[in-house]
């Protein structure tokens, strides 16, 4: 008999969305989900791993740059060195970045303040395990809340990025054009959430898991948890037609 | 040079003469230098409640729901079944004047400890604040200071900030008022306490490292500011670390998941000395300290720079002999210090050993039982007068104009540009944020449960008739967590007032605590705990005498909250509640005609009750679209707030048999008690028979359309686009 994909969310000292990916993921959508603790160095058993957002030890030299070193984020690179599905929200999102996993850095948000607010959403592409149940190009609302969310990376990393389709979200205004107003933080090419070359390493600032239930103001961000979801359970039942 | 004069001890310490002599008379002996500094934080303003405690035993603190009362660290009342919330209410004001940053962050630490203290987790947080006007630098300095500060600490130790407030005023220039307010969650059976007991019982700190600073901060916190303070005083401001807060939260609520802690407590103002001696006290106990034991951040420390030190994100707990390794384990855990400092004793006495030498020898209550003082209360003479000030004929200024200043005024533009900065998401429960009337968080234990959170207070009107102050205070906050459709069951108050040894403020003092106490009693509210910041003056004079009022209010299902904004053309717009408007202390008098004058109207408490009956009521039933209460800037003012948040314009009439004939007091005129409403066409009928039937007025104003906002008076008609109002309202400065 198959087994249900399986979700770890890692918690850091300091993480604070932990919980609220747990929910989303346990009780909301009813997947196998358990936290990880940041000191664990085995994921073996889980099939995608969530870093959550939060102030990953204090963030007090830059966001994630202390998580990218710990016991669970060699373990994460070793697990997705094997193709195993993570993503990264907000602070998780830094810490990819840090750690090497994801290219560029995200600094301190143009106009300088936190900002907790709704954004509106484009989905550059709906062919990642993340973003499968979106349509190309769909307009969606999901919220952000952060201080260092300008994602900045050198011209050329933009370009590869761009050729080689890595930009996932994009942030654009209702009718999904890449206005200045529209873009929070000053983010360069507008990007929101970028994927790595193999496309089984998500970052993203704007969090699925705060819109993922009707009475929170939006639903838009559920379907990135059941595309991964639907992913992992259609690899899953492809390797066990093969083995048989 | 001059001779040196020699500062009494007692006077160094900050006790008066006669205070040292009862210090004495207590102990029967005098005290050493390390306990004389002990009562003198101990016997401060800000710890002891001296000129307070008289009046705060008027507030009524009982009720159906109330787990724990004040007298605790925090209030706790149920919720619903098998779930309660820990509620509180403190102020950082004059570390904030000092340091706004770190002022303001350590006030949002502090008093997440408090409702940590209970065994709750904290779920959401509330600012109401207080500044001088934005145009002046300084002014705007100190607020950016505060609202960063608290985005910083809120932020990072992920509760969601989701509601306040934020008013202007020259009296708070070289003072602004800082309070915040902390809701926590926690099962109903195990709700913690700060008794210490079970003599043998192990002491154990944990948490961050002790250091200088802070020390004595609770007696600065007891003296007015002086124009030197931003220097001098720095050192008393203690510096946040809201990754150590975070840190502590889930380490401590790991710990009381063991099952073996007996009690708990923040170390807060006075640090150690406070948490031993209240804790004792509470548990008719003693304490042995031994304070080579105390984790520390620097060398060379004296004991009494241990027992005093300040130092943030630390607390005290009491821990069942032979299980302190359970609760040590968790939070060496997360990463902090914890070390059994101590023991609780049988015999009634606080001991502290510097190695082998005992250096402080107390009977707790001695410290926790200072000298309370009433000082005569005196109505001044210019008050009266000011109150008694005749306002007809006042210029008359153009309706719609005078509209539109009002809505760029500070106290009711947008705050917005503010609430961004805050994470008011986190934790997956805001269902209406920052904004609205009141924020409703769902409970996501007792689903569709929720709660629902508003704090209030004015301060002009509180100046003017205190008594009104404070029962206005209790109105607008009951009635914004109506508004969503919330039944209030608790509120928590702040006081803010200058110093409390002039008669003057005695008299706002008694006056504002009546206020509370009267109104709380009517509706049916209790008190379930709160602050008092005294000493509120620098050399420009005293601040407004100042109640905030935090309420909790609890609804069946948070789907059917209410919007502030009109939401359906064709929908009838109405006026629930008082008729009874004043221009006295009103936005309108202060922005358009420079004055603060004038006799506020006060509350109609038993009409109020009904009205937030009537609110919860047609909430529950589905029976009115929208509620928004009308504050500052009057009905005018909510009109077009309501039109700005609907996106949709309004056509009403203001007939002089109801409203007079008085325009700017019909538009602009303010009053407890009333409520915009608006109404789907064909639930009206049944809405008016529920006003009718509990006794409340309802006045029919008009209907929801267009894309103006459209008033017609007996000798004015006021339109203005809602795009005007809204470009207005969104002047934040």
């Amino acid at each position: 008999m198959m087994r249900d994909p399986r979700f770890a969310v890692v918690v850091f000292p300091g993480s604070n969305c932990d919980r609220d990916c747990l929910h989303v993921l346990r009780d909301v959508l009813g997947y196998p989900a358990e936290f990880v603790w940041h000191e664990e160095e085995d994921l073996s058993g889980f099939d995608a791993v969530v870093l959550p957002g939060g102030f990953s030890y204090g963030d007090y030299l830059r966001p994630g740059a202390v998580a990218a070193t710990s016991p669970v984020v060699r373990a994460v690179r070793r697990f997705a060195g094997a193709g195993g599905l993570v993503v990264g929200i907000c602070n998780g999102f830094q810490v990819l970045l840090e750690a090497g996993l994801l290219p560029g850095a995200l600094v301190r948000n143009r106009g300088a303040t936190f900002r907790c607010e709704w954004t509106t959403l484009r989905v550059e592409r709906a062919d990642t395990p993340f973003t499968s149940l979106y349509a190309p190009g769909e307009v969606v609302r999901m919220p952000i809340a952060h201080g260092d969310g300008r994602y900045h990376a050198p011209p050329e990393v933009l370009e590869e990025l761009e050729q080689r389709g890595q930009v996932v979200f994009r942030y654009v205004d209702r009718d999904g054009r890449t206005t200045p107003e529209a873009n929070p933080n000053g983010s360069l090419h507008h990007i929101a959430g970028l994927a790595n070359r193999e496309g089984n390493v998500l970052g993203l600032m704007p969090h699925p898991e705060r819109c993922s239930e009707a009475v929170l103001g939006g639903q838009d961000g559920r379907r990135l948890f059941e595309s991964m979801y639907r992913w992992l359970r259609d690899r899953a039942l492809l390797a066990a037609g093969r083995t048989r | 040079m001059t001779a040196v004069t020699q500062i009494p001890e007692w006077e160094a310490a900050g006790l008066r003469r006669e205070e040292y002599e009862r210090v004495c008379a207590l102990l029967g002996r005098r005290p050493n230098p390390t306990e004389l500094r002990m009562f003198g934080v101990m016997w401060s303003e800000h710890c002891a409640y001296k000129h307070s405690r008289p009046y705060l035993k008027r507030l009524p603190t009982a009720g159906p729901g109330v787990l724990r009362g004040p007298g605790e660290n925090a209030g706790v009342v149920e919720v619903a079944p098998g779930l309660a919330a820990a509620l509180k209410v403190e102020s950082h004001n004059h570390p904030s004047a000092v340091d706004p940053f770190h002022g303001a962050a350590t006030g949002v630490g502090g008093i997440l400890r408090d409702v940590l203290s209970m065994g709750a987790r904290p779920v959401a947080l509330l600012d109401s604040l207080r500044f001088g006007p934005p145009e002046d630098p300084q002014s705007r300095r100190l607020r950016e200071g505060v609202v960063a500060g608290i985005s910083h600490y809120g932020n990072s130790v992920g509760v969601p900030v989701v509601g306040g407030e934020v008013l202007y005023e020259d009296c708070y220039r070289a003072n602004p008022l800082v309070n915040v307010a902390c809701v926590g969650l926690l099962p109903s059976s195990r709700v913690f306490g700060s008794a210490a007991a079970g003599p043998g019982n192990s002491v154990v700190y944990a948490g961050a490292r002790t250091g200088r600073d802070g020390i004595g901060g609770a007696a600065f916190a007891s003296e007015q500011l002086e124009e030197t303070s931003a220097e001098s005083d720095r050192g008393a401001v203690q510096i946040g670390d809201p990754f150590a807060g975070k840190l502590l939260i889930e380490a401590t609520l790991e710990a009381l998941q063991t099952g073996a802690v007996v009690a708990l407590q923040d170390m807060g103002a006075a640090g150690i000395t406070c948490a031993a001696a209240e804790m004792s006290a509470r548990g008719r106990t003693g304490m042995v300290l031994y304070l080579d034991r105390v984790p520390r951040r620097e060398r060379g420390m004296t004991p009494a720079e241990v027992l005093l030190s300040e130092s943030q994100e630390r607390m005290l707990l009491v821990v069942q002999r032979g299980r302190e390794e359970e609760v040590l384990r968790a939070y060496r855990r997360w990463g902090l210090h914890a070390e059994v400092v101590g023991q609780v004793t049988a015999e009634p006495v606080l001991r502290a050993y510097d190695g082998d030498a005992l250096v402080v020898e107390l009977p707790p209550s001695a410290l926790t039982d200072a000298p309370t003082y009433r000082v005569p209360e005196q109505e001044p003479q210019a008050r009266r007068a000011l109150r008694d000030a005749d306002l007809s004929g006042l210029p008359k200024p153009d309706p719609a104009q005078a509209l539109l200043s009002l809505l760029r005024s500070p106290s009711v533009v947008s705050k917005r540009p503010i609430y961004t900065q805050y994470d008011h998401m986190v934790q997956l429960r805001t269902v209406v944020p920052p904004g609205a009337d009141a924020a409703v968080l769902r409970l996501l234990e007792a689903p569709p449960r929720g709660i629902a959170l508003s704090v209030d207070g004015n301060g002009r009107i509180s100046y003017l008739d205190p008594w009104a102050g404070g029962a206005a205070a209790v109105c607008e906050a009951t009635l914004n967590v109506a508004c969503v459709g919330a039944r209030p069951v608790a509120v928590t108050d702040g006081l803010n007032l200058g110093n409390p040894e002039r008669p003057e403020v005695a008299w706002e003092l008694a006056g504002v605590v009546d206020g509370i106490a009267d109104a709380c009693r009517a509706l049916g509210v209790p008190v379930v705990g709160g602050n008092v910041s005294l000493y509120n003056e620098s050399e420009h004079g005293a601040v407004y005498p100042t109640p905030v009022v935090a309420c909790l209010g609890v609804m069946e299902d948070v789907t059917r909250a209410l919007s502030t904004g009109f939401g359906a053309a064709g929908d009838v717009v109405a006026l629930v509640g008082s008729d009874r408007v004043s221009l006295g202390g009103s936005e309108y008098l202060r922005t358009l005609h420079g004055k603060v004058a004038g006799a506020p109207v006060r509350p109609d408490l038993g009409l109020h009750r009904r009205l937030l009956d009537v609110l919860v009521r047609a909430a529950e039933e589905g029976l009115v679209r929208s509620a928004h209460d009308l504050s500052e800037g009057g009905l005018a003012v909510a009109l077009a707030e309501a039109c700005v948040a609907g996106g949709i314009g309004a056509r009403c009439t203001l007939s002089p048999e109801l409203f007079g004939i008085q325009t700017d007091l019909s538009l602009f005129g303010e009053g407890p008690s009333r409520v915009l409403v608006s109404v789907p066409p064909e639930r009206y009928e049944a809405f008016a028979a529920l006003c009718a039937r509990a006794g409340v007025p309802l006045r029919l104003l008009g209907y929801v359309g267009g894309d103006q906002l459209h008033l017609r008076l007996p000798d004015a008609e006021v339109a203005v686009p809602v795009v005007e109002l809204r470009s207005a309202w969104e002047a934040y400065r």
